[in-house]
């Protein structure tokens, strides 16, 4: 069993289509400081994908994907 | 008692909805039974898609307005006054003139509106098509751009009407090459995810016209500064794009209405079927403000406000409200200066895409022209 990551920001955009739980990620990353552990809920499957591009394209860290029944769960580190 | 129904805003959603429930109920609102009340900032409804055409010298501004009064049915109410609070325990929304109005229903019809300030340096160094001045503005910047790079830049996600970016720069190298300035303007679109546009299906079309104009893309480009002496962007991913002429879509933000009442952080929490607000009694949102899947676009605004006028229709009658909104939106996209294609879509779907053409091309324009008979509810 992994250890989930203790998120400082949740990030609820379950229900939204692609690309808006990644838009949502970026808005809030644009926000937050450095440091700053965020957990990105989504019902998006798409997301697994984008996401995780986006993290590489702009530098910060993938800490984990979650999957639960009706979603997942992507855990963050803004760097 | 008569049941009151309030509509906060003016636009193409409020006047939709306001006209709808004057024809739904226009005996109990004879009657006294029902009174249906319009509250907006202003005298004038604005049609906003036509600021795509002035730019590039095809519209005026001043043609793409109406007086609200023309546009209501008159039996509909109309205060032209700011609402400055919602108090949705008390039922009533306070106005800047002192009143404060009581309702049984109330439709949050406020839209979007532009905050380039929240970009550090957007609003010295960039243009937009986006409102009045901004598209006077950027015609007459046009108007002399010779020569140098010209960057649309879509910074705000959401915001009003998707197709309108890639619109702007098919029909910003059309109107060059007629012009004979092709060859001299290097054209870069910019959009924030991995792909030309939200929806895969018009990214995967979009492309490669793209590529085959000579417009160059630039994808995951969340612009994070502007530097207007330099004229350079900065993204979030660490990335600088120099320009001479920065065209962009800034970012949008809603009313503070909305978060000071509770409705929701920014845009207004609804169930999208019945489009009711999750954290009020029977408040309703339509329209940019309303947070839906699917495009802040005037079709969705006036596909909304016929559902709700619908069901509070419904309910002033004492029957089951059953109208649900399924998420029709209908987008014309410009592709040139003469031709046109459009896309049709439900909540979850992706559009079909189809060959532009000069027909559908006339059919935007005929519309833009018949839109006011949409706002009047009979279209």
């Amino acid at each position: 069993m992994s250890d989930t990551p203790s998120p400082d920001v949740e990030l609820d955009s379950r229900g939204a289509t692609c690309p808006g739980p990644l838009m949502d990620l970026i808005g809030k990353v644009k926000e937050v400081e450095a440091g700053t552990v965020i957990e990105l809920l989504t019902s998006d499957e798409g997301s697994k994908n984008d996401v995780p591009e986006w993290l590489d394209e702009a530098g910060h860290e993938l800490l984990e994907i979650e999957e639960h029944d009706d979603h997942w769960a992507i855990y963050v580190e803004t760097t | 008692m008569t049941e009151e129904i309030v509509v906060v805003g003016g636009g193409t959603g409020g006047t939709v909805l306001a006209n709808r429930l004057a024809e739904r109920l226009g005996s109990a609102i004879d009657a006294g039974d029902a009174r249906v009340t319009v509250i907006n900032d202003g005298e004038y409804q604005y049609y906003k898609p036509a600021y795509l055409y002035v730019p590039f010298g095809k519209k005026t501004v001043e043609a793409a307005r109406r007086p609200l009064s023309d546009l209501l049915d008159r039996r509909v109410d109309l205060r032209v006054d700011r609402a400055t609070g919602i108090d949705t325990d008390g039922k009533s929304v306070a106005l800047e003139g002192g009143d404060s109005l009581a309702y049984d229903h109330l439709v949050m019809a406020t839209g979007a509106n532009l905050d380039p300030e929240e970009l550090p340096g957007l609003a010295e160094g960039g243009h937009h098509f986006y409102g009045p001045e901004g598209a006077d503005s950027l015609r007459d910047e046009l108007a002399d751009f010779e020569e140098g790079h010209l960057v649309l830049s879509v910074i705000g996600v959401p915001h009003m009407c998707p197709a309108a970016p890639l619109e702007f720069v098919f029909m910003a190298d059309d109107w060059l090459r007629k012009r004979g300035l092709r060859e001299d303007v290097e054209i870069t679109y910019t959009y924030p995810i991995q792909r030309a546009h939200g929806l895969e299906s018009v990214a995967n079309w979009a492309t490669p016209k793209l590529e085959e104009r000579d417009i160059n893309v630039e994808t995951f480009f969340n612009a994070e500064t502007v530097d207007p002496d330099a004229q350079v962007l900065e993204t979030m991913e660490g990335n600088e794009l120099d320009y001479d002429l920065l065209v962009a879509i800034p970012p949008h933000t809603a009313s503070d209405l909305i978060s000071e009442a509770g409705l929701g952080d920014t845009w207004i929490d609804v169930d999208r079927a019945t489009l009711e607000a999750e954290h009020a009694e029977d408040v309703y949102a339509i329209g940019d403000v309303a947070d839906v899947p699917t495009s802040k676009a005037g079709s969705v605004a006036h596909y909304e406000a016929g559902v709700v006028a619908d069901r509070i229709a419904s309910r002033v009658r004492g029957q089951t409200p059953t109208s649900v909104y399924d998420g029709k939106t209908v987008c014309f996209i410009e592709t040139g200066m003469d031709e046109a294609t459009f896309v049709e879509f439900g909540y979850g779907d992706e559009p079909t895409m189809r060959e532009p053409s000069k027909p559908v091309h006339w059919a935007k324009l005929g519309y833009n022209e018949s839109y006011w008979l949409t706002a009047r509810g009979l279209l």
